[in-house]
């Protein structure tokens, strides 16, 4: 029943949209105000739940990319042959009512006493989760030092591009771009293999913490080459998002 | 399609179940591989979700719904939590 969430239960409820800004041509960012809002962790997720007017419905999942203590906001990449993503992406508008149930997870989350240090390595909008994380670290005064590896096809397609160019203290951010790069791109130029993984990664002798989240065929070859590379896998956590992704 | 991971269907299994169960462990019945829910392979678009194990690919839980009501088949694991 809407409006009765009883504790333990997840159940639908409606969020307003409070504001929609542009990440990329093809990237939004959703800001929600969501009455009975429980608070989240980072690299938690919300389902989205559509339904038109022959009652049909679509539901997504879509990854918090706001803090824990901050308002919930989700980052969503627009499928163009997708059912749900282009409606949040083309006409959503401030005051527009959406359905939603959440936060759901708890395998891919982080708190600062999970420790680290921490690799975070994200394809197209896998960065989302990620950034939570990186948002709580800095919110909580952690000081566990990250390394982050994102993998976007040009740099008009980096998502949170501003943000990441002025990482808090502690925090390295790696870009790679693997289809097109501006003149003069210094950052790395193909998809991510082993070699630019051991460039960039913390030496397994540190007890490093890594998170992957994107594109399943992102996810897969990653975690892969970084097990390859020595990591546990009980320390290597994957989000696969399905699909082809922007990598 | 390509699959996904658990964590696609936190929503679906707290439904299904009353609360968090993306961290519980599941055993395969076939090869008794345990892990975690959120790194089972899960196939969202077959007619319904299919959930299989990563290591031997069996089919662990199957859940379909229609109306309202989720038919589950959890035959494929040997234990679950």
């Amino acid at each position: 029943m809407a409006g009765t969430a009883l504790r333990g239960r997840l159940t639908w409820q409606v969020a307003t949209v409070l504001a929609v800004s542009v990440e990329t041509p093809s990237v939004r960012t959703i800001m929600l105000d969501v009455p009975d809002w429980p608070g989240h962790q980072a690299g938690q997720h919300v389902d989205i739940r559509l339904t038109d007017e022959d009652g049909y419905v679509a539901e997504r999942s879509y990854s918090i990319a706001s803090a824990p203590g901050e308002p919930v906001a989700l980052t969503v990449e627009r499928l163009d042959d997708g059912e749900v993503s282009p409606y949040l992406t083309d006409e959503l508008r401030a005051g527009d009512e959406l359905e939603l149930r959440g936060p759901i997870g708890g395998y891919f989350v982080w708190e600062p006493a999970d420790g680290g240090p921490l690799l975070l390595l994200a394809g197209g909008s896998g960065i989302v989760p990620l950034r939570s994380i990186l948002r709580h670290r800095e919110r909580t005064g952690s000081t566990v030092p990250v390394r982050l590896l994102y993998s976007s096809r040009a740099l008009d397609d980096v998502i949170y591009r501003a943000e990441l160019d002025k990482p808090a203290a502690g925090v390295e951010v790696f870009h790679t771009l693997t289809r097109h790069q501006p003149p003069g791109w210094s950052g790395y130029a193909r998809r991510v293999d082993a070699a630019l993984l051991a460039d960039v990664m913390w030496p397994t002798s540190t007890m490093p913490l890594a998170y992957i989240c994107g594109p399943t065929s992102f996810v897969e070859a990653v975690s892969q080459a970084l097990v390859q590379s020595g990591y546990p896998p009980q320390r290597v956590k994957t989000e696969r998002f399905g699909g082809t992704g922007g990598t | 399609m390509d699959a996904v991971d658990g964590n696609a269907i936190g929503g679906l299994l707290h439904e299904v179940f009353g609360t968090e169960m993306t961290t519980t462990v599941g055993v395969c019945g076939s090869c008794g591989t345990a892990r975690q829910v959120g790194e089972l392979v899960v196939y969202a678009h077959a007619p319904g979700t299919v959930v299989r194990c990563p290591s031997c690919d069996n089919v662990l839980m199957v859940f379909v719904t229609i109306h309202d009501r989720t038919c589950v088949d959890l035959m494929g694991l040997a234990a679950l939590g």
